[in-house]
């Protein structure tokens, strides 16, 4: 558990498709440790064994849940005991709902504003004070371009995006300095479990390819990616569009 | 001796089947309270239900009464096997020995021995511990001068190993991995039963001298003494005279002794008389009021006194009769920390003292004793010399600082803390402490490959390491 010279990582949602992609990338370059926490405890041990199978060390695993927030900082703390530290941490949280805006079940967009947002969010605060303690890390942020600007179709789903987005680039900007990193990941459509049954947007993708775009980013010094890179311009477009031209966009 | 039922099953077993049930979501901290983990919890009613819970689980940690004081008996985001569904014994009166499922409590033993002319060699300061928990921290009693530890009486045990078999372990067969078990702090497998060598008694009464002590020097020379092989020292750290307490040397009274059976009531055990409620505030607990506490307690005992006759429950286990008491320190719960020097590092327990009281961290309740040799076992707590516990408010302002300090003291004496009791020690102490620690882990790796045993204590601890 100490004296490890390869990569410790924490991937917080243990089992995302694109947090678990991410790990793989990397563990396709050198030694991961992996350290897998989320809710699910059947789920965790599934993909922990899969990532031993594809190179990783034993991966150690944990029970959260996002919304628990007061159980955040034992879970926390308790990875970083555990571990030693961690190089990396991957915040990979966060639930899709429904996608009908202000017609969504009421408690479904509860959940989504809870967990992407409050829990998402307070498990990215005891991440980054874990890591200022140890002087050194990065934290990868999986974020969306529903955050850059929400439409009516994603109005909840990209609202706690963007308030965790803008969390992570504020505390980023506090963390300056101190050997702290934040690393924020911005893809489109994903293909994954999450976005099954839905129609691909433009520009859809792959956790491969999130996974690929956020390992080549963590070798540079940006603070964010997009996923795929054109989106950046995309949105820099749509961003400024009016609204009446926007709200009609076949998005 | 009238003839009884050879097998006792002293509570109800679980229901034929319920060891089957899938593990359910728990969540469990150790006896001194404090944060709770997250487990998946099953207690199965066999070996065979055991083996069934583990099925698809990576990490797994058998949990007897929960009375570790940190976090030995849990495996956040993993599996605890809850043995007290695996709770029946059997008598061998010709042997003198008793047969014990894990999940069997030492009360719940005592209970059926004494009455048949038996006792256990070896008992805790609580009759609620199970019987695995007694093996796997080696627990030792207010006799260890004497009798050394539990582990000591064990001629052989059962045990469940990651690849799924069960080993019959005896010390006789040189085996180490029996050692390793001893305190092994259920690390090496699932203790499933054992085989415990018992100690003739008339009953369940002793004879307790008690001598009032003005400070540490007077305990150490009171522990000592002449008398008794059951010694153990009451410190009040919280007077003007700190270090003053209140020592007790007592024996098993002898047979026949009328006067003996008439005066003195209550039997080998203790039946809780008051229960702390769930939502206990925490500030009632403070230094104030167990200083006037302890004053009193203080005056009531006896200068001096020579054979008072007491019950032996009475005696052995004073804390059980108020259940769920680390509840009186409120949500954060508390520390126990229990130190062991060797003869010659007296001085240890001097400063650790003086300390405490400059640090204005408050004890409110401080054991000491003697210990006698220690044994084979490699993680096994007890070594010749003092043994310090103190009960400490978790919650207490720079508690976590000091009690680091005290490990380079305790690790820099060739001293150690005991593991059953810790919920905070480092890595690095603990190889400092336990000089066998990598014979141990290399016995542990070689008995579970895959790592299968595994808990918080021995994650944070690095009692249990993963290579690549």
């Amino acid at each position: 558990m100490i004296q490890w010279d390869g990569t410790r990582v924490l991937l917080v949602g243990g089992s995302s498709e694109i947090g678990l992609a991410i790990v793989r990338r990397i563990a396709s370059e050198r030694p991961v440790r992996p350290y897998l926490l989320g809710r699910d405890g059947a789920r965790l041990a599934g993909a922990a064994t899969a990532l031993e199978r594809s190179g990783c060390a034993r991966a150690e695993l944990d029970l959260v849940d996002a919304e628990d927030l007061d159980s955040h900082a034992a879970a926390i703390a308790r990875a970083f005991e555990r571990s030693g530290g961690f190089e990396l941490v991957v915040l990979a949280v966060g639930v899709l709902g429904a996608q009908q805006g202000l017609d969504a079940d009421p408690a479904q967009a509860a959940e989504v504003m809870r967990v992407n947002f409050a829990g998402c969010g307070s498990l990215l605060l005891h991440c980054l004070r874990a890591l200022r303690g140890q002087g050194r890390g990065t934290v990868v942020v999986l974020s969306s371009v529903a955050a850059e600007r929400p439409r009516a179709g994603n109005a909840i789903y990209g609202a706690a995006k963007a308030g965790l987005d803008a969390l992570a680039q504020g505390l980023a900007d506090g963390t300056a300095g101190s050997g702290v990193r934040v690393l924020v990941v911005r893809p489109g459509f994903v293909r994954t479990r999450m976005t099954a049954g839905l129609a691909p947007a433009p520009m859809a993708t792959t956790p491969e390819q999130v996974a690929e775009a956020t390992v080549t980013a963590l070798g540079g010094r940006a603070n964010t990616v997009w996923v795929p890179g054109r989106l950046r311009y995309v949105f820099a477009v749509l961003r400024h569009l009016p609204r009446p031209l926007y709200r009609r966009l076949p998005l | 001796m009238p003839p009884s039922e050879a097998v006792f099953s002293p509570a109800p077993a679980p229901p034929a089947g319920a060891g089957t049930i899938a593990p359910v979501r728990a969540a469990v901290s150790g006896w001194g309270g404090g944060p709770r983990a997250p487990v998946m919890l099953a207690r199965p009613a066999d070996a065979d239900a055991l083996r069934a819970a583990l099925d698809g689980h990576r990490g797994a940690i058998a949990r007897g009464m929960g009375r570790s004081y940190g976090d030995a008996a849990q495996l956040a985001g993993g599996l605890v096997l809850d043995t007290t569904g695996m709770r029946t014994f059997e008598l061998d009166r010709e042997g003198g020995t008793v047969t014990a499922q894990a999940g069997v409590t030492l009360g719940e033993l005592l209970g059926a021995l004494v009455p048949a002319g038996w006792v256990l060699p070896v008992v805790p300061g609580t009759q609620h511990v199970t019987v695995g928990g007694a093996i796997a921290s080696d627990i030792h009693g207010k006799n260890h001068g004497s009798a050394g530890t539990f582990g000591s009486h064990v001629q052989a045990l059962g045990l469940l190993t990651s690849a799924g078999e069960v080993l019959e372990l005896a010390p006789d067969r040189g085996s180490e991995l029996f050692a390793a078990t001893l305190g092994g702090m259920g690390l090496t497998g699932v203790i499933l039963w054992a085989r415990i060598a018992l100690r003739a008694v008339a009953g369940a009464l002793l004879r307790v001298d008690t001598d009032r002590v003005r400070d540490l020097d007077e305990a150490l020379a009171a522990l000592i003494a002449p008398g008794g092989p059951h010694r153990v020292a009451w410190l009040d750290l919280l007077g003007s005279a700190s270090g003053r307490g209140i020592v007790t040397r007592a024996e098993h009274h002898g047979a026949g002794d009328a006067y003996a059976q008439a005066g003195a009531r209550g039997g080998a055990t203790v039946r809780s008389r008051a229960t702390v409620p769930e939502r206990w505030p925490a500030g009632l607990l403070r230094a104030s009021t167990v200083r006037a506490f302890n004053e009193l307690r203080y005056r009531r005992a006896p200068r001096r006194d020579r054979g008072h006759v007491q019950a032996f429950g009475a005696h052995m286990f004073p804390l059980d009769s108020l259940r769920a008491w680390p509840r009186l320190y409120g949500p954060e719960g508390l520390l126990q920390y229990q130190l062991v020097v060797p003869l010659g590092a007296e001085h240890v327990l001097g400063t650790v003292i003086g300390q405490l009281r400059r640090a204005r961290v408050p004890c409110y309740l401080a054991v000491l004793k003697d210990f006698g040799p220690a044994n084979q076992a490699p993680l096994s707590f007890p070594l010749e010399g003092w043994t310090l516990a103190l009960d400490l408010p978790r919650a207490a302002p720079g508690v976590g600082e000091l009690l680091q300090r005290f490990d380079t003291l305790v690790a820099g004496a060739n001293g150690r803390v005991y593991l059953s009791k810790d919920a905070r020690l480092a890595p690095d102490a603990l190889a400092a402490m336990y000089p066998r620690l990598e014979h141990w882990r290399s016995v542990r790796d070689r008995a579970d490959p895959e790592r299968l045993w595994r808990s918080d204590l021995g994650l944070r601890t690095g009692l249990i390491r993963d290579e690549r």
